[in-house]
């Protein structure tokens, strides 16, 4: 047998990138993690009192609304990071519009968990 | 040309010729429900971020007059698709651990995970929308 790579892959040179073990890892890690704390934010957020905006950011800024959102939206943008990125390797071929959206992946994910982070700071500091 | 992949072996599976069954149908829910989640929770962390900065006014419609049913309509499915997301990805953790492969096991299975994803939003929403929280 000379060779196992098909002629594409030749060209593009790419191959495993090293890090399927980890990827799989983490993504139940973090399954544990939310099949633990999301039904209990799924609730307990379903009953604060929202969509009303003054009561949504007493429990937001309360400090066990505080903590359990911080570890739900946590471990769910970590999750879906991942959960998003094997979507687009799957139904995605071309390269451009491929890189794009697993670049775009990734900053969405690590943007919206940085902003939320601050909101959820400042609703608890601040109240 | 970066598919330039000129072999012409058949690609598989042919979906159009697939027999529908309840694990392919599982499956497929489990990466529609993932994406759905994806778009609820932007916009569930866009919204903590509003409230956070003052700026929740600018999206008051979507909570008020011809509005209110269409956004409650878009959180019911939300809940739809975390409930489902959620137990079938229970049973993922089952496959991972060498678990529930049998095919008839499997089937009866998604069944159950598909009517439990319809009833646990049922029943938060009927709490939610008869119990003066709304």
């Amino acid at each position: 047998m000379k060779s196992m790579m098909t002629p594409a892959k030749r060209i593009n040179r790419l191959g495993s990138a090293k890090s399927g073990t980890h990827h799989f890892i983490t993504q139940r890690v973090s399954s544990v993690a939310l099949a633990i704390v999301l039904p209990i934010f799924v609730i307990c957020f379903a009953f604060s009192g929202a969509p009303d905006p003054d009561a949504a950011r007493a429990w937001f800024g309360s400090p066990w609304g505080a903590v359990l959102t911080l570890i739900t939206m946590t471990a769910t943008l970590y999750h879906m990071r991942l959960g998003l990125q094997v979507v687009v390797e799957d139904y995605i071929s071309g390269s451009t519009l491929k890189f794009t959206l697993l670049i775009a992946n990734t900053l969405i994910t690590y943007g919206l968990l940085l902003a939320g982070v601050y909101a959820l700071i400042s609703l608890a500091l601040g109240n | 040309m970066a598919n330039g992949n000129s072999d012409t072996r058949p690609l598989s599976p042919h979906l159009q010729v697939w027999r529908w069954h309840p694990t392919m149908l599982s499956s497929i829910l489990h990466r529609v429900s993932g994406i759905g989640n994806y778009l609820g929770a932007i916009a569930l962390t866009a919204w903590l971020v509003m409230l956070a900065t003052g700026t929740e006014g600018c999206i008051a419609f979507l909570f008020a007059g011809p509005m209110e049913w269409v956004t409650r309509i878009g959180l019911i499915l939300l809940t739809w698709s975390i409930s489902f997301h959620f137990l079938n990805g229970l049973r993922h953790l089952a496959w991972d651990a060498g678990k529930g492969f049998d095919p008839k096991g499997s089937n009866q299975r998604s069944v159950m995970i598909i009517a439990g994803s319809i009833i646990l939003p049922a029943i938060l929403w009927f709490f939610l929308l008869t119990g003066g929280v709304s």
